[in-house]
């Protein structure tokens, strides 16, 4: 999995690209959204337009990186889903726990 | 892979979850399975086998994950045996329910179960043993009629 990450607004936005997976994106993803946090970078977004793949510890990661955002008060928010990915937050009941805003500047907003 | 039954012995390494779902592919490709049927069967391999590599056997490397893939009328059908201490699958708490939503893990058994028709677990005293099935349906019976 690749990751690139930029700053608009005070947003942390983070372009993922690739498979979230068990040992391999997950451990990736993992690391990004700690380092920030260390920084101190509590509003994340996480774009997974470029996701084609995420199995259950990714799905998991994705979980505990939004609780680790939370317990800190900040907010960590999901854009672009794939419909794969949507079908899958959908089966796992998480697409009720993750904000998923309409597009980028919406979820810029809404962290603002 | 074009026999109707194949089997391979893999190391407890998340390389062979990897590989085994290229075999899922594969395998689901030649019985004629498209699309979101032919991603769901190697999901629910691939979370398969990440439960005896990782759950099962505790990636140690002195234990194997048996797969086995199982083509006959209609059905296909994937064995997946570790060689763990085995676990009772009734004690796997439901990731749907409120207080679970949020945990880290969990999940795979529930993805498996969505994703196949039947899924069947065995003790082997010690390992466990689990049987996915998938019946093929449409355009796709025809073709895995063809294969056979």
């Amino acid at each position: 999995m690749k990751v690139s990450s930029r700053q608009v607004d005070g947003v942390v936005i983070v372009d993922l690209s690739g498979r979230i997976t068990l040992g391999e994106g997950s451990v990736v993803l993992r690391d990004t959204v700690r380092e920030l946090l260390n920084k101190g970078q509590k509003k994340i977004l996480l774009n997974l337009a470029e996701v084609t793949y995420i199995d259950s510890s990714g799905i998991g990661e994705l979980v505990s990186a939004y609780t680790s955002v939370r317990n800190q008060s900040g907010d960590l928010k999901l854009l672009n889903l794939t419909k794969k990915v949507h079908d899958l937050l959908q089966i796992t009941k998480l697409y009720t726990v993750f904000d998923v805003p309409e597009s980028e500047a919406a979820a810029v907003a809404s962290l603002k | 892979m074009t026999a109707d039954r194949v089997s391979y012995t893999l190391e407890s390494t998340l390389e062979s979850v990897n590989w085994a779902e290229r075999m899922a592919e594969r395998f689901a490709a030649q019985s004629g399975l498209e699309d979101d049927d032919l991603q769901e069967f190697a999901m629910a391999v691939r979370e398969a086998t990440i439960n005896a590599v990782l759950h099962g056997n505790a990636y140690d490397r002195h234990k194997t994950v048996q797969v086995t893939f199982a083509r006959e009328s209609g059905t296909l059908e994937v064995t997946v045996r570790d060689q763990g201490k085995g676990f009772d699958v009734a004690s796997v708490p439901d990731p749907l329910a409120p207080e679970n939503l949020l945990k880290q893990s969990g999940r795979g058994i529930f993805l498996i179960r969505t994703y196949m028709d039947d899924v069947r677990f065995r003790n082997l005293s010690p390992g466990t043993e689990m049987v996915l099935v998938k019946r093929v349906r449409g355009k796709a019976a025809g073709k895995e009629k063809e294969q056979s």
